[in-house]
């Protein structure tokens, strides 16, 4: 379980300050939670504190009853986190076979990192030698990144907008992904993502706007609410009544 | 051959007995030892120190390795290697320079090996440097490598030095005719106080020849590299240099490319990167519960393998 207790985080821009995260408490027991809200609300900021890459202003991370707040990100992975960039980072020279053993924090077979592949449903013995760079596309990295996690196999596993800077076909079938990690990965997954197809397969819904949280709930709590903010018609309403 | 010079051997060639096919061991300025085949004859010169290697034509699949090793603090040696390669060959050449130097004076190698690639030919060209030993003593190599590629060679270098030289000075020349083509990879990484030039000057001159020259290093401490490659573009040709490097500490990479189209349908691109690792990757392996110095060395590891 992660809790997160009074959490801020305050940078100065221009010689002002200014709140990225106000006081921000959480407590994360269900298997799958999906974090939503408008762009530069502070998810990205909140799943980097609790992975140790960012350290909060104030405030107290909480896992399974252990205060990690002062740990740093290799102890915290040690711990069981694992963080998902939004970003995939590129490496020059390093395979997708050795940022797989990396992961897993042992040297891998090549029938086991095309075991942890085809989770991602990437076909092995095309991808096993080759280089993480930009010579992979978009759709190829995100699946990478997601491998690493599955290789991995924390109690926490944080995703961050797996469907950034992919095409809607590559996120159609990376969707499949996550409904069968959630079927089968045991642990906490915690996606911060705008996909409806994400939220609605989420126990739980939390919703961050300008910093603070807006509102946590089941789907059907919290998502009229999400979209009438939004300014949902009539015909969308309707829509959400039938779900 | 003593202990020390069985470990410089597997340093530079990973051999731990004496290789297959032909071969030319040459320790402390002195043949160790040589082996010649059928096909590959390897001759003492009689005017100047070194060796002259004869590939017969159509030989395939067979190697040679010439190691040098200099386990004698104070020793200094200059040697020409030539090699003919028969038209239509294809074979491996491995070649290599181990200095162990415990002593207070400078043990140097330099050499000059020359090439030249008949038509149609193959060859694979490996070049390791490797130093060590505690004297103060320094270890310096100054290879030169001069190509010349007949119509429709094909030649692949593979130059590495990881460790433990205190200064080289690499001149890399080639001379491509009709439809050869040339691949240079090469792996630099210094540490201390260590100096490390390269020279590369690429001549196209043959229609539809091609060259790709690819440079990687690290340099770190208070070491110094300097990369400096030409490539003249005189006919229809293709050409390519790429030097990467990721500096750390207070070392410095200086990066000078230049490229000349004499040719309307030359084609010639450099490309040219220095800077430290990048933050980011270093994060992303220490979410993969490493620490940020084992992610350095996978960092580093991964980029000149």
């Amino acid at each position: 379980m992660l809790e997160l207790r009074n959490i801020s985080y305050v940078v100065e821009e221009n010689g002002t300050e200014k709140e990225i995260l106000k006081d921000v408490n959480l407590k994360i027991e269900e298997h799958f939670v999906a974090i939503t809200g408008p762009n530069g609300g502070g998810k990205s900021t909140l799943a980097k504190i609790i992975a140790g890459i960012i350290t909060p202003t104030s405030g107290q991370i909480i896992l399974d009853g252990e205060d990690v707040t002062e740990l740093n990100i290799t102890e915290r992975a040690k711990k069981g986190i694992s963080f998902a960039f939004q970003q995939p980072v590129h490496f020059k020279g390093l395979t997708v076979k050795d940022l797989i053993g990396i992961a897993a924090g042992k040297n891998m077979t090549v029938a086991q990192v095309c075991e942890i592949l085809s989770e991602v449903g990437l076909c092995a013995k095309d991808y096993v030698n080759r280089e993480v760079n930009s010579s992979l596309s978009g759709g190829e990295l995100k699946r990478i990144e997601i491998a690493m996690i599955i290789a991995r196999g924390t109690k926490l596993s944080l995703f961050d907008e797996p469907e950034a800077g992919i095409d809607l076909w590559s996120f159609n079938s990376l969707i499949k992904v996550f409904e069968k990690m959630r079927d089968e990965i045991n642990g906490t997954i915690v996606i911060i993502s705008h996909q409806e197809r994400i939220l609605n397969i989420a126990d739980k819904i939390v919703v961050i706007s300008n910093g603070h949280i807006d509102s946590v709930g089941t789907k059907t709590e919290v998502m009229p609410k999400l979209l009438g903010t939004s300014g949902g018609c009539d015909v969308l309403k309707k829509k959400l009544a039938d779900h | 051959m003593d202990i020390i010079q069985k470990s410089l051997l597997q340093q530079i060639a990973g051999l731990h007995e004496v290789p297959e096919g032909a071969y030319n061991i040459r320790a402390n300025g002195e043949l160790d030892s040589r082996n010649t085949t059928a096909n590959i004859d390897i001759v003492t010169k009689e005017d100047k120190q070194g060796i002259d290697i004869i590939i017969k034509p159509n030989t395939k699949n067979e190697s040679v390795h010439i190691p040098v090793l200099l386990s004698k603090s104070g020793l200094q040696e200059m040697v020409y290697n030539d090699f003919y390669i028969g038209d239509n060959a294809d074979v491996v050449i491995i070649a290599g320079c181990g200095i162990h130097n415990c002593g207070v004076d400078t043990s140097k190698h330099d050499g000059i090996h020359t090439f030249y690639v008949g038509k149609n030919a193959k060859v694979k060209y490996v070049e390791k440097h490797y130093g060590e030993g505690d004297g103060t003593g320094g270890r310096v190599m100054n290879p030169e490598t001069v190509i010349h590629l007949d119509e429709g060679a094909y030649m692949e270098m593979e130059t590495t030095q990881i460790k433990g030289i205190d200064s080289t000075n690499r001149v890399t020349k080639a001379v491509l005719k009709d439809g050869a083509s040339l691949e240079i990879k090469e792996k630099i990484m210094t540490h201390g106080e260590q100096y490390a030039k390269t020279d590369f000057s690429v001549d196209l001159d043959g229609m539809d020849c091609s060259a790709n020259v690819v440079s990687r290093s690290v340099a770190r401490d208070q070491s110094k590299q300097e990369f400096f490659s030409v490539i003249n573009g005189n006919n229809a040709c293709k050409g390519h240099s790429e030097c990467d490097a990721i500096i750390m500490d207070g070392a410095s990479v200086s990066a000078s490319p230049q490229l000349t189209a004499n040719h309307i349908d030359a084609n010639l691109i450099h490309e040219a990167a220095i800077g430290k690792i990048a933050g980011e990757q270093l994060i992303k392996l220490m979410t993969l519960g490493l620490t940020e110095a084992e992610a350095e060395e996978q960092i580093i590891n991964g980029f000149l393998k």
